[in-house]
């Protein structure tokens, strides 16, 4: 048992901090709602009561997966670009630019519009990438920071020059079918997006733990000195992660757009960037995690609509049990007296057993 | 004579699983000095740390001039009279001696102010009482590392130590530097001071301690008089087996150089030139020692040889072409490994795997990967056979580095650089803080190396490792190689401590 604990620490940790952040929201929908029992039902088993909703499930986590993977990669390299929430944004933008500005022949159209896109990403990667790398900027502050430059830009390019002035809203011209992804659940808007978004993390994962390049990314994330002094080229990592993280982000943002709006109509920034840092960090940036921990989020998501829509207790409360669960996740010490106690005992043990017999 | 300190069953396990303390008891008697010996990682310096308030023990009494103490911190110990000198000083670079003594109780003008010419006087007061000379009025960084430490004692007996805790004082000094810190500790003794001392050098322990406590693995082996043990059972009790102590045999041929460093110069980033034009050669089959102080130009030197570091000006030829300024990648692709001085620093990624950790310079290469994968089956199965080699005790070859104990890391480390067949090894203090079946095994590697025809190039702060292996030794001194010894058969320690200090010079 004490074994199993240890062996499987980080992950046990993450699973009680998810118990506690749920309590805690019990306990607070509990104090607020006037009707706690039938608000505490909408939130835990609404995103499963109708087939929308669990279709709602499945449309949440799939951008939200494009931006956790796309985090995982600079994150394992230690970089800690936080620049996909642009990336995503200007990825989309420009995206949707370019499919309303060129014609490609049907079977090739969806493909060449999620690469530009991608490629987008992958640039606006390389700015912080290569800042970092040549002049030892902060790649957190310069991310951080381009993420308005992003914002406002592709805010420019769709109102300036592909706003559909017919369509009453603030959004792009509609794209063209071609580009559309498939929804291939009846009932639901669940679209091609989330096989590509689990292809995706399939290719990440086997990208940071079977390719030379993700062996580089990951032991330059270990130890920085450990690489160099190796002879990994840690310039082209630095750049490369950037630059990778950034073309997945960038092919999300597209995504999103062709598999739900089919045209731009982000007037804010989504915040998938930011979820990308979220079930990145609860999924302890591995890829396959990452899908569990985006289906967990979704899952507070759509719960957090339920409860918006049907009881008295507002959306916003999700955001809270998000913050608590993010917080005692990230919290090294969290339990760790617990394990130390543990340690102590197995050590204990071992040494009594090792002791010769008088 | 009374006991002044009594250690009582203390256990002490690090959150990372490590016991380094497995119920420790012995007696301190009042006004002797106390030797306590073990091997790297025997306990000795958790021991200390709990005995300072360092370190919280899970079991176990302190009982203290009769008392039972459990000190929260170090200021807790220094206000009941204990004083301790680490080995790394904790001084205050930029501040004088007599600003460093006073620091924490300077006396001050109208409750605000320094008053220095005070702070002087009371520096003044300590020394002249105890007789240590320090020059009072100088920055401790002009100061030379011997000096250094007795402003350390200075500071620990000015704060009214009675027990004084001295950890390893003497692996940084010079022979010459030792012998005038025993003289300090004698006389201390005499004024009536108990001083504990750590060491796992034996002719020291015998020269100057009245009682040794030997620990191995956590344990109290023995506690005796130190005029009844030999140097030689003192270092059996250690290891606890027989061993012996000599210059490995002279290598079987020397071939052609394989690294020549030509006049070689760095400045570092405060524009300080570090190395000022060094030039050596090692040849195949030969291991060439550096002895020298830390911090005189070697981790600079073999940070350039490796690649790390870019030099001013000079070359490095390896293997016939020069390499000076190249990338680690191109220098390892030469034939040169490198032992890293600071193996957590450099030589491994704690939270990677051992095959990880092992493959780091090879990965790239064929059968190691295909294409753009590695192949994990492969490197599996050669890191197994790899560490059956050379002996590291691991779980398996996926095992995390942080599993695994000092001396087994460094067998990591050691098994990746020599596994390649270097023709060229940079070994930065290949045995620092291992235990010494780790240091015997590492040191068979590097002479089996040797035997077949690497050069090797050794830097080490540890003078009798120097004199053990190497055969030719160089002396540097700020920057300076400063005397060369081909002859090496009847060389001693005393024979190179005046160059190391700079009195001497011979080139």
């Amino acid at each position: 048992m004490e074994k199993f604990i240890l062996k499987y620490f980080n992950m046990i940790r993450t699973i009680i901090a998810i118990i506690i952040g749920v309590l805690i929201s019990v306990l607070v929908i509990f104090i607020i709602s006037k009707s706690p029992g039938d608000s505490l039902r909408y939130f835990l088993t609404g995103p499963f009561m109708t087939r929308s909703r669990i279709g709602n499930l499945f449309e949440t986590a799939t951008p939200i997966l494009f931006g956790g993977l796309a985090v995982s990669i600079p994150f394992q390299a230690a970089q800690f670009n936080i620049g996909q929430e642009g990336e995503i944004y200007l990825g989309a933008a420009l995206g949707t630019a370019f499919a309303l500005s060129f014609h490609f022949p049907v079977f090739m159209y969806a493909v060449m519009v999620l690469i530009f896109a991608g490629l987008v990403g992958a640039g606006w990667g390389y700015i912080p990438g290569i800042l970092k790398a040549k002049w030892k900027v902060d790649e957190l502050v310069s991310s951080l920071m381009l993420n308005y430059v992003a914002y406002f830009f592709g805010l420019y390019m769709i109102n300036y020059h592909f706003r559909d002035k017919k369509a009453g809203f603030l959004v792009s011209y509609e794209l063209p079918k071609a580009t559309w992804l498939k929804q291939f659940v009846p009932g639901t808007r669940i679209h091609l997006g989330i096989i590509l978004a689990l292809v995706f993390a399939i290719l990440v994962y086997y990208f940071l733990y079977h390719t030379k390049l993700g062996y580089e990314i990951r032991m330059t994330g270990f130890n920085l000195h450990f690489a160099k002094y190796g002879g990994i080229n840690t310039f082209k990592v630095i750049v490369l992660s950037q630059v990778i993280g950034g073309f997945i982000a960038g092919v999300g943002g597209m995504v999103e757009v062709m598999g739900i709006h089919h045209r731009f109509n982000w007037q804010m920034s989504p915040g998938y960037g930011w979820d990308g840092i979220v079930v990145a960090i609860i999924g302890h940036n591995h890829p396959i995690l990452i899908i569990f921990a985006s289906l967990f989020l979704a899952y507070l998501r759509v719960g957090g609509q339920v409860l918006n829509l049907l009881s008295d207790v507002p959306s916003e409360m999700v955001t809270v049990i998000e913050s608590i669960i993010i917080l005692l996740i990230t919290a090294e010490a969290f339990l760790s007296q617990w394990k130390y106690r543990i340690t102590v005992k197995e050590a204990a043990a071992k040494e009594v057993k090792n002791e010769p017999a008088a | 004579m009374d006991t002044i300190l009594s250690i009582q069953n203390i256990v002490k396990v690090y959150p990372n699983g490590v016991v380094a303390n497995k119920g420790i008891s012995f007696d301190i008697k009042k006004n002797t000095i106390h030797a306590l010996v073990g091997e790297n990682g025997a306990g000795k310096t958790t021991l200390m740390k709990i005995l300072f308030g360092i370190e919280k023990p899970q079991e176990g009494k302190i009982i203290y001039k009769g008392k039972e103490v459990r000190f929260k911190s170090p200021l807790d110990a220094i206000k009941n009279g204990i004083g301790m000198v680490h080995q790394h000083l904790m001084l205050a670079p930029d501040l004088t001696v007599a600003e460093n003594l006073t620091l924490g109780i300077e006396p001050r003008k109208w409750k605000i102010f320094l008053d220095t010419k005070k702070a002087v006087d009371i520096a003044k007061k300590i020394t002249k009482e105890f007789g240590m000379e320090v020059p009072l009025s100088k920055k401790v960084r002009d100061l030379p590392i011997g000096v250094r430490q007795r402003v350390e004692i200075l500071k620990a007996l000015l704060r009214n130590a009675e027990l004084l805790i001295l950890d390893e004082p003497t692996a940084v000094l010079t022979p010459q530097e030792t012998e005038s810190l025993f003289k300090t500790l004698k006389d201390l003794k005499k004024h009536g001071k108990t001083i504990i001392f750590i060491s796992h050098k034996l002719k020291e322990v015998k020269e100057i301690a009245d009682e040794v406590t030997v620990i191995r693995d956590g344990k109290v082996i023995a506690t005796k008089d130190a005029a009844e043990l030999t140097e030689h059972q003192i270092a059996e009790l250690m290891v606890g087996r027989e061993i012996k102590f000599e210059r490995i045999a002279p290598s079987p041929k020397v071939g052609k150089p394989l690294l020549s460093v030509k006049n070689l110069r760095y400045v570092n980033k405060e524009n300080v030139e570090v190395l000022k034009g060094i030039s050596f050669e090692v040849k195949a089959g030969e291991i060439l020692g550096v002895a020298g102080v830390e911090g005189n130009g070697q981790t600079e030197l073999v940070e350039i040889l490796t690649g790390l570091r870019k030099p001013l000006s000079g070359s490095v030829v390896i293997n016939g072409e020069e390499m000076s300024g190249k990338t680690p990648r191109a220098i390892r692709e030469k034939g040169v490994s490198h032992i890293p001085e600071d193996r957590m620093k450099n030589g491994v990624a704690e939270a990677a795997s051992i095959k990880e950790n092992i493959i780091v310079d090879r990965y790239y290469k064929s059968p190691f990967s295909k294409g753009i994968l590695v192949d994990w089956k492969y490197v599996t199965k050669y890191v197994n056979e790899i560490i059956k080699k050379f002996n590291v005790l691991a779980p398996s070859a996926d095992a995390p580095i942080s599993a695994l104990s000092g001396g087994n890391i460094q067998k990591v480390v050691v098994a990746r650089e020599l596994s390649m067949n270097p023709s060229v090894i940079i070994a930065d203090q290949p045995v620092r803080g291992i235990d010494v079946g780790s240091e015997e095994l590492v040191h068979k590697f590097l002479k089996d190396a040797r035997d077949k025809g690497s050069a090797i190039f050794l830097v080490s702060a540890d003078l009798d490792e120097v004199l053990e292996l190497s055969s030719r030794i160089i002396v540097i001194y700020n920057g300076e190689i400063v005397a060369r010894f081909d002859d090496v058969e009847n060389l001693t320690g005393k024979d190179l401590g005046p160059y190391m200090l700079g009195v001497k010079r011979e080139v």
